[in-house]
């Protein structure tokens, strides 16, 4: 963990409510995908955490939903401003642990993290896929950038408007080993067709690094802080 | 140079900043960072005699100028926390810590006291009975004279160390449950512990927080710690810690003016992990600015007879 002070370089729509922000400054704390930062915006006391999408030597990117006072601010800073970031936070996937072809799973902005992930697996040498879930074909983003990668993108729709009609699950074979970001219930769903694999949980969050013990969730292996020990968490540890 | 020092109860701190109890965890996370011995002291995680998880999720929210917990005494137990916790502290704090102690029984707090008593790492015992995060337990006994009086008998025959009773602001007659735990033999005070306070999501038509209602700290309830930490004052002989929404040197400065000896900061260290030295750097220039050349002569200097 660092506190950090990044410039605004880019903060452009990409489907409704959902925006990408492009951040110049320090990402020497940020060890791993699916990490994230904890954001200060100004009349708001928490701090607001959104995962890092992908980073490199001289910057990162969030993409994030406005869902709420904090989120609909962060929409509406300019380019050149500054903000004050908590960076590096969490214990993000562990791309050592994937097999040779992990099957990705993220649903809405559950994305963004799964990007990082697939650039970090093909370092790798790994052959990641992915399975984009949204509720309707205006709403998705992020899959031409995973095929630009090379890696196999499938998409779902909860409208059948684009890709497959249904959930992320129905795009499933079933018994893969998943590295999944999203909603809790469709955590839970992937959780149950899977055989392995890593999940990123979110919380409302206290401090973000795990002073404050706002986010424990029980595990097979104990309390485990969402912000510190996750929020990715292991297949096996998850009490489900 | 402006002397910063401090006189807690027989041990003396070289400045009066001391990270409150729940937002601080063991130290860990904030080592990182800086270097835990510029602090005065900090209180560690609130423990009870049995492990616990605490309060489903979620357990925070948004507040104006502040923010609600419900995380209700998430902790490992005293023994484990004397077993693994203690000796990892001791690799990054080389100073008398204050060990924060809840129950949910008087037979409890006593057996939880008397397990740290043993512990050389611990230089006061503060004792929660202000948590409102826990049902029949807590707060309960916090909110009656005769209940805090009880705890505080309990924990002083077990122990030898300092004991401090941490008192909620959820009352109608803050110095009533003061003068009671000084009766009883309370070495010093500290308060406030946070003000029960609740949040809606229209969107769910319910509560934000599972527990319904949370704890509201943060520089929302700045001026309300202030005012009970003058009463209290008034009311008492023996030291007080004064916290609530404390965020920086002036906080400080206006803590000990009304009655404080030392001073704890709470949930600014969850929002800024490096609020603690920041104020504590800021000290020295802040008391040159008010022309302070001893902090310990401030304490109570607001009171005019």
């Amino acid at each position: 963990m660092k506190q950090a002070t990044y410039t605004i370089t880019e903060n452009t729509l990409l489907a409704p409510s959902v925006y990408r922000m492009a951040l110049v400054g320090d990402t020497s704390p940020i060890t791993a995908p699916g990490q994230f930062i904890n954001i200060a915006l100004d009349g708001l006391y928490l701090r607001r955490p959104i995962s890092i999408c992908a980073w490199n030597e001289k910057g990162l990117a969030i993409i994030y939903k406005v869902v709420g006072r904090g989120t609909e601010q962060l929409s509406r800073l300019a380019l050149g401003q500054t903000i004050d970031a908590l960076t590096g936070l969490g214990n993000g996937y562990d791309v050592s642990a994937c097999p040779n072809t992990p099957l990705l799973v993220g649903g809405g902005v559950g994305v963004p993290p799964l990007y990082g992930l697939a650039k970090a697996l093909l370092a790798a040498g790994k052959k990641p896929s992915v399975i984009l879930g949204f509720n309707r074909a205006d709403e998705i983003f992020g899959d031409m950038e995973f095929a630009a990668l090379g890696v196999p993108v499938t998409v779902t729709t909860a409208d059948g408007s684009a890709g497959v009609k249904g959930f992320v699950t129905d795009a499933m074979k079933g018994g893969e080993y998943v590295c999944a970001c999203g909603p809790e219930p469709m955590l839970r769903a992937v959780y149950q067709r899977a055989s392995d694999g890593q999940f990123s949980f979110e919380a409302r969050m206290g401090c973000g690094f795990g002073a404050c013990m706002g986010c424990t969730l029980e595990t097979r292996t104990g309390y485990k802080r969402i912000c510190k020990d996750g929020p990715v968490l292991g297949y096996r540890e998850i009490k489900w | 140079m402006p002397d910063t020092r401090v006189d807690l109860l027989g041990i003396e701190l070289s400045n009066p900043v001391i990270p409150a109890s729940g937002t601080f965890g063991y130290g860990r996370e904030f080592a990182e960072l800086y270097d835990l011995d510029i602090l005065g002291s900090f209180s560690f995680k609130g423990t009870t005699l049995q492990p616990r998880l605490g309060n489903p999720l979620p357990r925070i929210a948004e507040a104006p100028s502040g923010m609600l917990n419900a995380v209700g005494l998430q902790n490992p137990g005293v023994d484990r926390v004397i077993s693994e916790e203690l000796p990892e502290l001791a690799k990054i704090f080389h100073k008398p810590v204050m060990a924060n102690v809840s129950g949910f029984s008087i037979g409890e707090y006593a057996e939880t006291c008397a397990r740290l008593d043993a512990c050389a790492q611990v230089g006061w015992l503060e004792v929660n009975i202000s948590c409102p995060n826990v049902h029949n337990g807590g707060m309960s006994f916090g909110t009656d004279p005769a209940q805090a009086a009880a705890v505080t008998r309990a924990v002083k025959s077990v122990t030898t160390k300092p004991v401090i009773m941490k008192l909620s602001p959820n009352v109608t007659d803050i110095a009533a449950i003061a003068r009671a735990c000084a009766d009883a033999g309370a070495d010093g005070l500290s308060l406030i512990n946070t003000l029960m306070g609740m949040r809606i999501d229209p969107r769910r038509r319910a509560p934000i927080i599972a527990n319904t209602t949370g704890g509201l700290s943060g520089p929302a309830i700045f001026p309300v710690a202030l005012r009970m930490v003058w009463q209290v004052y008034e009311a008492v002989d023996i030291p007080i810690i004064g916290m609530g929404g404390v965020q920086c040197a002036e906080d400080v400065i206006e803590m000990m003016l009304a009655g404080a000896t030392a001073v704890q900061v709470g949930a600014a260290n969850l929002v800024n992990p490096l609020a603690c030295p920041q104020i504590i750097a800021a000290l020295p220039g802040v008391m040159e600015q008010y022309g302070i050349d001893n902090l310990k002569d401030i304490t109570g200097g607001a009171h005019h007879g």
